[in-house]
């Protein structure tokens, strides 16, 4: 993956690559969060940050402590416990230094060590072998992704509250529809990068 | 082999405690707020160290607001005017606050962080909550599910409150359970025995509280009590006094009862207590000795589902009917109504007084949930 630019990973990451609608990561916020866009938007924000910094972080533990040990099986373990610190760290710093935007993610942020979104960027990041800078644009490129495809869904779903849904298909029944339906709609963007 | 499971260890070992010291580290750093200042009504002040909620950095110089989900922000009781330092409504804070007292600055004290200096306003009359050390000097049970709790003062030695004030029981780790909670209830004994409190406790299935009340509790033991707080008392006034409880909001009313014992009213009083089965109701002897001995004082217990066995000539079905029928027979012009119980009944119950013409205002009531 020596050759391929960051802008390129950081643009299929966000559209063709979608990590959300491409590869079903961070389902279970994404359905649980959408309702409203508010919230969804601060969840949103919060990935992108999250993922950048992860993604950086764990390129970090992973090339220059795991694999030169010969300890690369630990890269579960060792992944979930930085995604975890990080965030502490994170809600912390924010808490702080910024006090409006420790209101909109904070109590988001906990939330997002359980997202498996975060620790599938920092896991494709090393099956594909990126750089240091192009698992920075990698993860960033995934957060903004997931950032989208979370805001249309909420964006969906706040006009569904006026329309009539059968019975049945409320709440996840009609978000899972949608979430497939916009995942197709991500596919016109495939002819453009492919990233594997 | 070894060697493996030995590195393993060791990494994983080494990059937690790696991970945990930056964070030790981090909060020293971070969260650390240093000394802060509360102001409290333009008279009082306190340091305190920064970087934990108001209402525990007011507890830790023994001012105590009401709180009765141990600062979990569910309650609302803690809410209290801070007029300077409180930074931004916080969205769990939103919820639980009407329009005027968001504009009045009215915050929940266990949400607010203290991270510099604040200036706030409270009832004067908190600063006379206190923490109280107590003896259970007695148990017995009232019901099969009602425990009368008797506790003995030992410092301080006394307490004031008025009759229908409640005080938190501060309850300890038992079993699986490792924190521990404080609960609200009202005091049941009258005024004038200062040196006791008496409480009723309803075992509420999966109560924290309630549950180490009746399974661990034991007399002798020892137990902290902060308190009084409340405003439900009684208010003067000319009409007739209507009072409605259920289950365990028995408590008020028999403190209110043995005030109006020492000084009874010129009016008349009536007291509705609802329960489902005689196996519900309880105190029977003591209301036919209060309505021996207050003059005007009725007392009309009825059963929602009364058993074949039970033997019931009285009352029959929900509260809300006794109540109603009683009501459309009276003036009801400028009769009070004070009502204690479950949510559910003192809604139903008020519905029915302002129905009767009961005013609003001149409705009084303490529910628990």
């Amino acid at each position: 993956m020596e050759g391929l630019s960051p802008w390129i990973l950081f643009f299929a990451a966000i559209f063709t690559g979608n990590i959300l609608l491409t590869y079903f990561l961070g389902m279970c916020s994404f359905l649980s969060v959408s309702k409203q866009i508010k919230t969804a938007s601060g969840l949103g924000l919060a990935v992108i940050f999250v993922l950048t910094i992860t993604a950086a972080l764990n390129w970090i533990v992973y090339w220059h402590l795991l694999q030169p040990l010969g300890m690369e099986y630990l890269r579960y373990i060792v992944f979930i416990v930085v995604i975890a610190a990080t965030v502490q760290l994170l809600e912390m710093f924010i808490e702080r230094y910024s006090e409006s935007l420790y209101l909109n993610l904070g109590i988001f942020l906990p939330l997002i060590t359980v997202n498996c979104a975060i620790l599938g960027v920092s896991l494709f990041m090393i099956i594909r072998k990126y750089t240091f800078i192009q698992s920075v644009a990698f993860g960033a490129g995934s957060g903004i992704g997931w950032f989208l495809a979370i805001l249309a869904m909420a964006g969906i779903r706040e006009r569904l509250n006026e329309k009539k849904i059968p019975a049945a298909l409320h709440g996840p029944g009609i978000a899972l529809i949608i979430s497939g339906i916009m995942a197709m709609a991500f596919i016109g963007f495939s002819g453009m990068v492919q990233i594997q | 082999m070894t060697v493996l499971i030995l590195k393993t260890v060791f990494l994983i070992t080494a990059i937690n405690g790696a991970l945990a010291v930056l964070l030790v580290i981090a909060e020293r750093f971070f969260a650390n707020y240093g000394e802060c200042r509360i102001r409290i009504n333009d008279q009082k002040e306190l340091t305190v160290n920064g970087g934990i909620s108001l209402l525990s950095a007011l507890s830790s110089q023994k001012i105590f607001l009401p709180s009765a989900c141990g600062g979990r922000g569910t309650c609302a009781y803690c809410k209290c005017q801070v007029q300077e330092g409180a930074g931004p409504l916080l969205p769990t804070e939103e919820p639980l606050l009407s329009p005027e007292e968001i504009n009045k600055q009215v915050r929940l004290a266990c949400q607010v962080k203290v991270k510099q200096d604040l200036s706030i306003r409270i009832p004067e009359e908190l600063f006379a909550i206190q923490q109280f050390e107590t003896v259970v000097e007695q148990m017995a049970d009232l019901t099969y599910d009602i425990k009368r709790v008797r506790l003995k003062l030992i410092d301080p030695n006394a307490i004031q409150f008025k009759a229908g004030q409640y005080v938190q029981l501060v309850s300890q780790p038992y079993g699986k359970v490792r924190e521990s909670v404080q609960r609200a209830y009202s005091i049941a004994s009258p005024t004038y025995e200062n040196g006791i409190v008496e409480l009723m406790i309803r075992l509420v299935p999966e109560g924290i509280c309630t549950t180490w009340v009746h399974e661990v509790l034991q007399e002798g033991d020892h137990v902290q009590i902060i308190g009084p707080m409340g405003d439900f008392e009684m208010h003067e006034g000319e009409g007739e006094i209507i009072m409605v409880a259920g289950g365990s909001g028995m408590a008020p009313m028999v403190s209110l009862l043995s005030d109006m014992l020492k000084d009874p009213p010129k009016r008349k009083a009536t007291y509705f207590f609802g329960a489902v089965t005689k196996r519900d109701i309880f105190f029977l002897d003591e209301m036919a000795e209060f309505e021996k001995r207050i003059p005007n004082f009725n007392f009309v217990p009825a059963l929602s589902d009364p058993q074949p066995d039970d033997d019931w000539d009285g009352e029959t079905g929900l509260i809300t009917v006794p109540l109603g029928n009683y009501l459309s027979t009276i003036k009801t012009e400028n009769a009070q109504g004070y009502l204690c119980g479950s949510p559910g009944m003192i809604h139903a119950c008020v519905n029915v007084m302002k129905e009767n013409g009961i005013s609003g205002e001149n409705i009084f009531f303490d529910p628990f949930g």
